[in-house]
């Protein structure tokens, strides 16, 4: 249905892409008028009307997976947009994830209950002697968003703890985060490491923070490079997808 | 006291005529200097004393004019990480006798004030209360110590570098001065949280501080770009300490990409806007300093 919400309407004007006007334009079709209302408040950081009209929602027989999709998806996919376009900055993507979260709550226990696989899965984590993480949180929150298992190793993360999480998890991803200048080295270092120990062709590494270059991130080796949190997503996509087509 | 008081008059009536050098990178060099990569540098100021007043007397030679205190992440909320929350007083003290052991009558140490790390509440856990206690605990401190200013610096939430300069204000005679980092977007400059240079020099000189500008995060180009952003705005000093450009890897190792003779050729424009301040960042050297100097007294 066209967009009924009001605020919707606007919050989509911030969409100027044509392939994201298409891309989102088409999903936000499939929204209903409760859909958008979840889509909005979750925008604007509404974490309590999430909370509210999510368990309305399961309450009144719309699935988990429908809430997901149609609601959280689409809210959080214009925050991305906003965030990388600079109309939006950090505070108000703090602000959205914590609305975010609180549809999850009620949402994921039921898709895991259900035995849905999730897109990919992803170890996540800020690499030794680095104890930084806003960035690193900031790009869970968006893939988490959309639909990949996190397992987030937090900060000042060893490379022998990244490899444990790999074989533990059997994830196909790993995502390092520095900010200071003084570790950087230190995600070179852990794929050194995974080549030492024979690991390396069963993980692809994307990287990112404020000082990482995508010059940076091909001179260390590195499969994949994320300037910010919308593009450590589709770094994430693109690299899966690699994956499936050497499979 | 008085000494303090008048060393930190000196600065700002220095500043009306003449242009004031300040050091390079601090952790560029103490890495160079027995640092091991993430650890803590404050704890330096105790352990390894000789290397702090060495750095401080390398940059003094070098032809700083003001030489920037060892205590980045000087307040608890840092210092926490390394289990050393209950060493502000004596970590930050420590910093500011390291510097001003170096420093001669007309040269100056100013207490370097990074961020908490922490938001403020309801964003995150820390209320205003709390995080100007922590600034004002670390200032003292400085002050104490024998800093002339205080340089809260790489700030990126303008609410916080307010309540460090209140804290400044309200407890010490020191001079501030009060810079924040900002990033290139699709609509120009911001800091993280989405302030601009305008809002930012104007923010940061309604609080209280003496002198405004920006340091780190950025090669000295896009410097240039910002200085003549917030150069308009203000009545007051402006202060820039670039990077020596993006920092690139090289076999291993950081290489940041802008040599001494670069940069110095910029500053000079800097110079011109007029930028009273000027200083370098993550990857300037003593030489960078010294080209710095040639290049604009």
């Amino acid at each position: 249905m066209p967009i009924v919400n009001e605020g919707l309407q606007r919050e989509f004007e911030w969409v100027t892409r044509p392939g994201e006007q298409k891309h989102i334009g088409e999903a936000l079709d499939l929204a209903d008028a409760v859909m958008q209302d979840i889509a909005y408040a979750l925008i604007t950081g509404q974490h309590l009307e999430v909370d509210r009209i999510t368990q309305e929602c399961l309450n009144n027989g719309y699935t988990a997976n429908h809430i997901l999709d149609h609601g959280l998806l689409n809210g959080m996919a214009i925050v991305g947009v906003k965030f990388r376009d600079n109309v939006i900055f950090v505070p108000e993507v703090l602000v959205a994830a914590r609305a975010m979260k609180a549809g999850m709550a009620h949402i994921e226990p039921i898709l895991s209950a259900s035995g849905i696989e999730p897109i990919g899965t992803v170890i996540m984590g800020t690499v030794k002697g680095d104890l930084h993480d806003i960035g690193k949180n900031l790009c869970i929150m968006m893939l988490r968003g959309a639909g990949w298992t996190v397992h987030d190793l937090g900060v000042d993360t060893s490379p022998e703890e990244f490899a444990d999480a790999v074989m533990e998890h059997e994830a196909q991803l790993i995502g390092m985060s520095a900010l200071l200048t003084t570790t950087m080295p230190n995600m070179g270092r852990t794929i050194a490491y995974f080549e030492d120990i024979g690991l390396r062709d069963e993980v692809r590494f994307m990287v990112g923070g404020a000082p990482v270059t995508r010059e940076f991130a091909d001179e260390m080796g590195a499969d994949g490079y994320g300037e910010n949190a919308v593009e450590c997503v589709e770094t994430a996509s693109d690299l899966l997808n690699l994956i499936k087509e050497l499979a | 006291m008085t000494t303090q008081v008048s060393s930190a008059h000196e600065i700002l009536q220095r500043l009306e005529n003449e242009i004031l050098i300040f050091d390079g990178a601090t952790g560029t060099y103490l890495q160079q200097h027995g640092l091991e990569s993430g650890g803590c540098p404050e704890l330096m100021n105790a352990d390894a004393p000789d290397t702090i007043r060495g750095m401080a007397r390398a940059y003094f030679d070098a032809g700083s004019d003001i030489v920037l205190t060892n205590s980045f992440g000087g307040t608890k909320y840092r210092l926490q990480h390394y289990d050393a929350q209950d060493r502000v007083r004596e970590l930050n003290k420590l910093a500011a006798e390291h510097a001003k052991s170096q420093a001669g009558s007309t040269q100056y140490v100013a207490g370097s004030v990074g961020p908490t790390g922490e938001f403020i509440e309801p964003l995150g856990a820390v209320s205003e209360s709390e995080m100007y206690d922590a600034f004002a605990e670390q200032i003292t401190a400085l002050e104490e110590g024998g800093a002339d200013a205080v340089m809260i610096e790489t700030q990126m939430v303008l609410d916080e570098a307010q309540i460090a300069i209140k804290a400044t204000r309200e407890n010490t005679e020191l001079v501030v001065m009060s810079t924040m980092v900002f990033d290139k977007g699709p609509r120009g400059f911001f800091t993280m949280w989405g302030t601009s240079p305008e809002d930012a020099a104007k923010g940061l000189r309604d609080a209280g501080a003496d002198v405004v500008g920006s340091n780190c995060g950025n090669g000295i180009d896009k410097m240039i770009e910002i200085a003549e952003l917030m150069r308009p705005v203000v009545d007051c000093p402006v202060v820039i300490q670039s990077n020596a450009g993006i920092p690139a890897y090289k076999g291993g190792e950081i290489i940041y990409p802008e040599s001494p003779e670069y940069m110095a050729e910029r500053y000079k424009q800097l110079a011109e806007i007029p930028v009273q301040v000027l200083g370098g960042c993550c990857g300037t050297t003593p030489d960078h300093i010294r080209a710095l100097k040639e290049a604009v007294k």
